[in-house]
């Protein structure tokens, strides 16, 4: 019993991960229709910019605040440099830039900081605050910073004006330029954003996963069976699906198959997921196309 | 279109063919295996870009049908004593029938969706294929060996010019079958697809039937490509096919040109000969050149796209699209509207000129 | 004789290459209200997209003197320009209250913002009532209603409407128009009105123009139009 809320425990934790990426993941395709396939790549190096700031004598909570803004402006500059020329052009040619993206990110990231993997610094030490037995300090200091992290983006989109404005731009471009909203920008805030968030996510999991330019691959799989397991057009769905894969893939990991086949895991939900409810749980009905 | 036109195609693609046939036997013995492996990423450049250019679908997993091709190859071979020639045609189809049955659900809603589901399949292949339970088959993590190949009947070749040749033929004919494919019926309807997908619908064209075959057959390709691997290398593991590999693919087709079949040979040339480039540099700059070949990668795919959506293929058919109009003009004869191959690659993806 | 608030010389328009508006001159007068007629087809719509900047447009287009025709369609709207689009263009998936919000969106001033709030649902108290619902369920009047509040909120000098009385029934139309002959003597807001409902638009209107296949057929004060037996025939039905 124990070792069942030892696995349930750590798969919230990874599964905080998970829906923070997946909400990254929406938070674009609800823009731009469009899926991100370099989000992890982006979040990876996102991290090795902390690693490098806390290498270099910095604090720990200074180097966090520093590589989310960072991870903001350099997701915002993205967007405007590379990936608005596409906005008309077919979805392949975004997917293969998206790609190239990634590979970029994750050869930059072997070139400067070597392949070799790191540890990556906690500052949940000693004991956890809650879930004690089942949960490392760093899992629930992690599952701490997810729901912070997820209450602050709703409260953003349901309160504020800019979010406001965000979310039209995202549903009715037209319209929101016709009342003067200038959508161009809210589409680079909105990779920002997910950049940034994305850096948090990053700089979560490295504790666990430890650090290496190839650390976010698996974690990207599993945000996109999440995402899509949620609906990937429902933000709330995304998070549902995320924390739902993390635990689902360690009880099954653990269980049934072996943690190590846990990524087929993610393919057989997303199969699933595409053979019986394409949707998703909670995103709107999919029409099948041509 | 001009006489000068097809009569350059066809005398380059005669140059071609007389030096693809005698390169065995003046070049040395791993020129001749590279020239081999550029012959295998051409296979499955060709069912990719059946798949990407023709027919406008997106597969960031092919690597994982490279890998079933080659697995299969290789249990085949080494567990149930199937020579090779009878093995690699047997896995092909069960890549086939796997492509099938994967494109199925994937196809139904867009490119996005199949998009995600390969990158799953492409991340997840590596652990399915080490997987303890199945080591019986797979070698686990240690992978499985396979004998190497020798020329038949006697012939006086030795095992690099064999496999050299066998690829080359099996290479010229898929290539054939693919150009045939193209410019036919089936052809139409799939650009037809890509294109216009509800008014090809409208006329009939059971898309989604076409697109799973197309799917099938494209994976039936990397197979093949995969089974050629297998036996080339002569050995098979989890790390030859991870996600990288498939990129691979991608970085291929692109640069080589999205729905150029000729292309293909570029594409293929390149995504082997940059990592040697990388590796040879690793000498000069040390363990962080290995990221060179990632970076070329990346780079080049958001610059072709930006700058030559046509990939090398294009710009190789407006070079002599230019050529073609020179000699027409020079020789005084009517000049006609704008040359075929330029017109051609000027619009994205291009009408699918097999060559 | 002050300028005009809009005036357009040689307004042309494109939908990819197929040119839609082939040089339109017409004006509205600060403050007036100018009724764009014409059957379906003719242009009318294109011609506030291309004042908006939605589609491709050349030619003279100045607002108040100031040219225009190079701007993006979030700038013209800054500079007091609203457009309400055919189809209302209701944010549907945001609750009414949004809907308004954003029509706030680009003005600094709160108090000033509170008190339109509260004139706009007295004005439209049926709005008030689904403050909270979710603008997409609201009826076609509703939502036509709405349109014209974020509208409001703008604190628009001009405001270009796209046939507000298409789909509704009579009576809800007459109290559309009746407000909008309000907003107009009461703020000052000037109106560029495209209508089929020729009628109904040159009670309101001091001037009109009318479009035939992308060109002015006929133009000048309402009351002449009115009285001009081809257009009485043709689109008046008497």
């Amino acid at each position: 019993m124990a070792e069942f809320l030892h696995q349930l425990a750590s798969g919230l934790a990874l599964g905080g991960v998970y829906a923070i990426m997946a909400l990254a993941l929406v938070m674009i395709y609800q823009a731009t229709h469009l899926i991100n396939f370099a989000q992890g790549e982006m979040a990876m190096f996102s991290t090795y910019f902390a690693w490098k700031l806390i290498d270099s004598g910095q604090p720990y909570w200074l180097a966090f605040f520093a590589t989310v803004v960072a991870s903001f402006i350099g997701g915002a500059v993205i967007e405007r440099l590379v990936v608005r020329p596409f906005a008309n052009a077919p979805v392949l040619a975004s997917v293969i830039v998206f790609i190239g993206l990634s590979l970029i990110f994750n050869s930059l990231a072997g070139w400067l900081y070597g392949y070799s993997v790191t540890s990556f610094d906690t500052p949940f030490t000693g004991r956890p605050w809650f879930g004690s037995g089942y949960m490392s300090a760093h899992e629930s200091g992690a599952v701490l910073v997810t729901f912070c992290v997820l209450a602050l983006v709703y409260v953003f989109f349901r309160f504020t004006p800019l979010g406001l404005a965000m979310r039209a731009a995202a549903q009715n471009p037209v319209s929101s330029r016709l009342v003067g909203i200038r959508v161009g920008w809210m589409l680079a805030i909105g990779w920002g954003l997910a950049a940034a968030i994305g850096s948090i996510a990053g700089m979560m999991a490295a504790p666990i996963v430890y650090l290496d330019p190839n650390m976010m691959g698996g974690i990207l799989l599993y945000a996109f069976a999440g995402a899509l397991l949620g609906g990937i057009d429902n933000p709330f769905g995304a998070v549902f699906g995320g924390f739902a894969v993390g635990v689902l893939g360690n009880l099954i990991g653990a269980y049934v198959v072996g943690a190590e086949v846990k990524l087929s895991v993610a393919l057989a939900i997303i199969i699933a997921v595409l053979v019986w409810r394409p949707s998703g749980l909670f995103g709107r009905r999919l029409v099948a196309r041509v | 279109m001009a006489d000068a036109d097809g009569a350059l195609r066809a005398l380059a693609a005669l140059a071609l063919g007389v030096f693809a046939l005698a390169f065995p036997f003046f070049a040395s013995g791993y020129h001749i295996y590279q020239g081999a492996q550029v012959l295998i990423y051409a296979v499955a450049l060709l069912g990719l870009n059946l798949l990407t250019g023709f027919n406008g679908q997106i597969s960031l997993g092919h690597g994982a049908f490279f890998a079933i091709g080659g697995y299969g190859t290789a249990i085949l071979m080494a567990k149930l004593g199937v020579p090779y020639w009878a093995a690699i045609p047997v896995a092909s189809v069960v890549c086939f029938v796997a492509g099938f049955l994967f494109g199925f659900p994937a196809l139904r809603f867009g490119g996005l969706y199949l998009a995600l589901a390969t990158f799953a399949l492409a991340v997840a292949t590596p652990q399915i294929l080490s997987y303890k339970g199945f080591d019986a088959f797979t070698g686990g993590s240690q992978g499985l060996s396979l004998v190497k190949l020798r020329a038949p009947f006697g012939l006086k070749l030795n095992a690099d010019q064999w496999l050299y040749l066998l690829c080359l033929a099996c290479g010229a004919a898929l290539y054939w079958a693919a150009r045939n494919l193209v410019r036919g019926r089936i052809g139409r309807a799939l650009i037809a697809i890509r294109d216009q997908p509800i008014a090809a619908e409208a006329m009939g064209v059971d898309a989604a039937l076409y697109k799973t075959t197309c799917f099938g057959v494209s994976a039936l390709y990397a197979g093949v490509a995969g089974g050629l691997s297998a036996v080339a290398v002569g050995f098979v593991s989890p790390e030859s096919f991870e996600l990288p590999l498939s990129f691979a693919f991608l970085v291929g087709i692109v640069v080589g040109g999205l729905a150029s079949l000729g292309g293909v040979i570029f594409g293929a040339l390149f995504i082997e000969f940059v990592p040697n480039l990388a590796d040879q540099l690793t000498v000069n700059f040390g363990e962080s050149a290995k990221a060179l070949p990632g970076a070329i990668y990346g780079v080049l795919l958001i610059l072709v796209m930006f700058l030559m959506p046509t990939g090398a293929a294009g710009a190789a058919r407006a070079a002599a699209g230019a050529v073609a109009r020179r000699l027409r003009s020079r020789r005084g004869a009517k000049i006609q509207d704008g040359g075929s191959a330029a017109s051609a690659a000027a619009k994205y993806g291009g009408k699918g000129e097999a060559t | 004789m002050t300028q005009p608030i809009l005036a357009a010389k040689g307004l042309e328009a494109w939908y990819g290459p197929a040119r839609a508006l082939h040089g339109v001159d017409f004006e509205v007068e600060e403050g007036g209200v100018t009724a764009v007629l014409g059957a379906n087809g003719a242009g009318k719509t294109t011609i506030l997209r291309a004042l908006s900047g939605l589609i491709r447009r050349a030619g003279d287009i100045r607002f108040r003197g100031r040219s225009i025709g190079a701007l993006a369609t979030e700038d013209i709207a800054r500079l007091g320009v609203a457009h309400v689009p055919d189809g209302r263009g209701t944010f549907i998936d945001l609750t009414v209250e949004e809907n308004l919000r954003l029509g706030a969106h680009i003005r600094a001033d709160k108090q000033g913002v509170r008190r339109d709030f509260d004139r706009v649902f007295g004005v439209f108290p049926r709005l008030a009532e689904r403050r909270r619902q979710q603008a997409g369920t609201l009826s076609g009047g509703e939502q036509q209603m709405l349109a014209i509040a974020r509208a409001l909120l703008m604190r628009p000098n001009l405001m270009m409407l796209d046939e507000p009385s298409f789909g509704l029934a009579p009576l809800v139309v007459a109290e559309i128009f009746r407000i909008l002959g309000e907003i107009n003597r009461d703020e000052g807001v000037s109106l560029l009105i495209v209508e089929q409902n020729a009628s109904l638009a040159l009670d309101l209107a001091d001037r009109a123009v009318l479009i035939e296949t992308g060109m002015v057929a006929l133009s000048g004060p309402s009351q002449a139009i009115r009285a001009d037996d081809a257009v009485r025939r043709a689109y008046l039905g008497y």
